[in-house]
């Protein structure tokens, strides 16, 4: 039964009516269902992605009433998450969504997966079959808070229908402070349709729930003086700095120092990429210049980010100069992965902005930081080994130009989202990120199928932006069902295939790693003339994306490119989907073999950089 | 590899043991023993978990990945010297006419106790750190141990400070 699609009137975000402020409300009688509906309005939710299903049912009901809470029916319960995570990380606000017990919460599995992997603030909520069937195996049960334990920040199974309220409360304090994450809220069925009060704010009661924001003073003296006494520092940037909205304090603190920062697959827009001090994205497929700035540092200052293996390569050969100022909110992450000489925990925009102060004060007292030979080096690298690409000989489609016009054509303020793979990686190249909340991606889940439902819920959240989906054919394939609920909700986003015929990531690891044999990476969706991995053209994803209520047009020669970008910038109403069939050997560079450490980074094939230290080779 | 014993107080409610066991499973964490049980304030458990802690993985990360968990109070390691560790065994011992009186010496020089007697066998509960009741156990070894219960360690440590008094005020404060 279709809630809100063509729906009249509501296809935006209203304004949150707050009501009772700080004062409690008076005590309404409802139903559990409604208390649920009452405690979304009061904690400003004004968009919930889901699929109604058996158990969740009652709370659709009220649902229907509520003028703040905009429903949006996805096609799949995994578009419904992901569209939640992309709202989230769009509008800084808790995504919500929701879904039936089994299989419907089942599907929410990856998304929240995925939002604990990148520490996204997501709030599931999902239908649990009655209570007294609990345990019997009953029709459309599953363990829905056994099976997302290990991928939650936490979970509630609510137990009595007086509990809802601090049930969504705590689930969205808990999902949104500290280091963000996703909190499941499971309801049985009886507990929904159970005669309850509610009234707001209820009590808070999360005695072992305390997340540090306050850096010590101790140890960001410390920090300060390891930023003025080095000569090769980096200032290493994580999500965390976006999570924590401290990139107008980054800059700042960039400036202050004058040390080269390099921003994470997750950080990127939190410092502009066009800055002379950004030295670009560090890891397996980092710029030359940011990897090695990282292998030579005497100084590595983390800031939000978490020395993940795709970071370091090879741990134990990972920045062997370095000492560590390492700065977290989640004091776990200090010393997992790189032991730290100067732990600080502490939230991001806090810790930055009293580095700032610190390291002002050491200036004030004479040190200042000589990174001049520092500069010397990493210019020569950045100019040595820029990012770059060939064009095809034949006269295709170069897949990195096409994200690169994407991005030049783009109006101001466009978010895009990225799928996962040798796309995902060109777009976090060549686009251009010069301000927070531009740009989406599965970074640690690594989930294929992200950009689509993505960049709906980034769109839903943020309607007068535009959203560009870049994605792959493999990717696609996995999600592009929600492009039929973008064109029935006024959801108009722009999507990107870039279209290799094969799943290209895995295509690239056989073609250097597995002797050319491609086994089971050729989707055959290309063009019907390039062989040996001949295409079939199936699906069509012009026809595909116009069976959805999508315009759609396909683009195969360099000179059509920035003509089909700009028609598809140029239309607003509907979904746009432009199928770019490009040269499938392209190859994403530099990269840094799996397993490797970062001193082997290649900067193109059979390139190895010559930083002037292979004497012994 | 070495051992710690670690006195974690958890809210009591349903699914805790479960987030913890899990937590440990999933990070590759060795759990030695383990005890539950409800402490002096009734919305409070204490879960005692003796933990094998290899190199790569130091202690330091398993109480940080425990603290973050929503419903882990405090977290205290308690060690041999300034901490009581105490662990139970029952064990069924064959047991005749001519070894009967071997046996309950053997109870009687480790302070345990018999609990059950019949013709072929006796059973014995016995008290003690782990390392009293290795010993004792193989001192009974070869009279032939038919069955054997362990208890996980418990422990509280010495003095007269509680390491549930902050943690009260903790829960009382958001009470």
């Amino acid at each position: 039964m279709p809630m809100t699609e063509q729906a009249t009137g509501a296809h935006h975000p209203q304004p949150r009516p707050r009501s009772g402020g700080q004062q409690s409300a008076p005590v309404e009688h409802v139903t559990g269902a409604k208390s649920l509906i009452r405690s979304l309005e009061e904690v400003g939710v004004d968009t919930v992605f889901g699929i109604p299903g058996g158990t969740i049912l009652p709370a659709y009901d009220p649902m229907m009433d509520s003028s703040q809470v905009r429903h949006v029916l996805v096609r799949h319960e995994q578009g419904a998450g992901h569209a939640a995570t992309g709202y989230a990380q769009a509008t800084g606000k808790v995504g919500v969504c929701m879904a039936t017990s089994g299989p419907g919460a089942t599907n929410l599995v990856t998304p929240i997966a995925d939002a604990m992997m990148d520490s996204v603030p997501l709030v599931a909520i999902t239908g649990q079959v009655v209570s007294k069937a609990i345990g019997t195996d009953a029709f459309q049960e599953a363990d829905i808070v056994g099976i997302t334990m290990p991928i939650t920040k936490h979970s509630f199974l609510v137990t009595k229908a007086e509990e809802i309220p601090q049930a969504i409360a705590q689930a969205f304090h808990i999902a949104s402070t500290g280091r963000p994450g996703p909190v499941l809220v499971d309801i049985p069925k009886d507990i929904l349709q159970t005669e309850t009060t509610f009234s707001w704010p209820p009590q808070q009661d999360l005695p072992g729930y305390r997340p540090v924001t306050k850096p010590h003073a101790k140890q960001i003296r410390e920090a300060a003086k390891l930023i003025t006494s080095a000569k090769r520092p980096v200032l290493y940037v994580g999500g965390g700095v976006l999570k924590a909205h401290a990139t107008a304090e980054l800059k700042v603190l960039a400036e202050l120092t004058g040390a080269p920062v390099t921003t994470t697959l997750m950080a990127l827009g939190a410092f502009p990429d066009s800055h002379p001090l950004h030295v670009g994205m560090p890891g397996m497929h980092g710029a030359v210049t940011a990897v090695t700035a990282l292998q030579k540092a005497d100084l590595i200052v983390a800031l939000g980010a978490r020395f993940d293996d795709r970071v370091t390569g090879k741990l134990d050969s990972f920045a062997p100069f370095a000492k560590i100022v390492h700065a977290d909110i989640d004091p776990a992450e200090i010393g997992k992965n790189r032991a730290a000489d100067v732990p600080i925990v502490g939230d991001a925009r806090e810790v930055i902005a009293d580095l700032i102060q610190a390291v002002q004060k050491e200036h004030a007292e004479g040190h200042q930081g000589d990174y001049a030979a520092w500069w010397k080096d990493l210019n020569r690298w950045r100019e040595t080994y820029p990012l770059g690409y060939d064009q095809p000989e034949d006269g295709s489609l170069s897949p990195q130009q096409v994200i690169e016009r994407v991005g030049q054509l783009a109006p101001e303020g466009t978010i895009f989202a990225a799928g996962v793979g040798q796309h995902q990686m060109w777009a976090a190249h060549f686009i251009q990120y010069e301000k927070p909340a531009t740009w989406l991606n599965s970074g640690g889940a690594g989930t294929m199928g992200y950009a689509v439902p993505a960049a709906m819920g980034a769109k839903a959240g943020a309607p007068d932006r535009t959203v560009w989906a870049i994605d792959g054919d493999g990717c696609f394939q996995m999600t592009n069902q929600e492009l039929t609920t973008c064109a029935l909700n006024n959801i108009p986003i722009k999507v990107a295939i870039i279209n290799n015929g094969a799943l290209g990531m895995v295509r690239q690891w056989q073609t250097l790693f597995y002797n050319q044999r491609y086994s089971n990476t050729v989707l055959h969706s290309g063009p019907e003339d390039i062989g040996p991995n001949k295409g079939t053209r199936v699906p069509d994803f012009v026809k595909l994306s116009e069976a959805m209520g999508c315009y759609a047009i396909r683009c195969e020669r360099p000179e059509d490119l920035d003509k089909c970008i700009e028609e598809a910038n140029s239309i607003n109403d509907r979904p746009v989907v432009i199928d770019f069939i490009v040269h499938e050997d392209a190859m994403v560079w530099p990269m840094v073999a799996a397993g490797t450490s970062n001193d082997e980074v290649m900067a193109a094939r059979g390139v190895r950089p010559d930083f002037g230290d292979n004497e012994d080779d | 590899m070495s051992k710690h014993t670690l006195s974690v107080l958890v809210e009591n409610k349903p699914g805790v043991l479960a987030r913890i066991t899990a937590l440990f499973s999933r990070r590759g964490f060795n759990i030695d023993s383990l005890a539950v049980g409800v402490t002096e304030h009734p919305d409070i458990s204490r879960i005692t978990i003796v933990v094998n802690v290899i190199d790569a993985l130091p202690l330091e990360q398993v109480t940080k990945q425990l603290n973050k968990l929503v419903n882990v109070l405090k977290i205290v390691e308690l060690e041999t010297g300034s901490a009581v560790q105490r662990e139970l065994v029952l064990a069924k011992v064959r047991a005749d006419n001519e070894t009967r009186s071997q046996i309950v010496e053997i109870v009687q020089l480790f302070r345990a106790k018999t609990v059950d007697v019949s013709p072929e066998a006796v059973t014995i509960e016995a008290t003690g750190s782990s390392d009293k009741l290795e010993a004792m156990l193989k001192m009974l070894e070869p009279f032939g141990i038919k069955e054997l219960v362990q208890s996980g360690t418990i422990a509280i440590g010495r003095g007269s400070r509680s390491i549930t008094d902050r943690s009260l005020r903790a829960l009382d404060r958001s009470a």
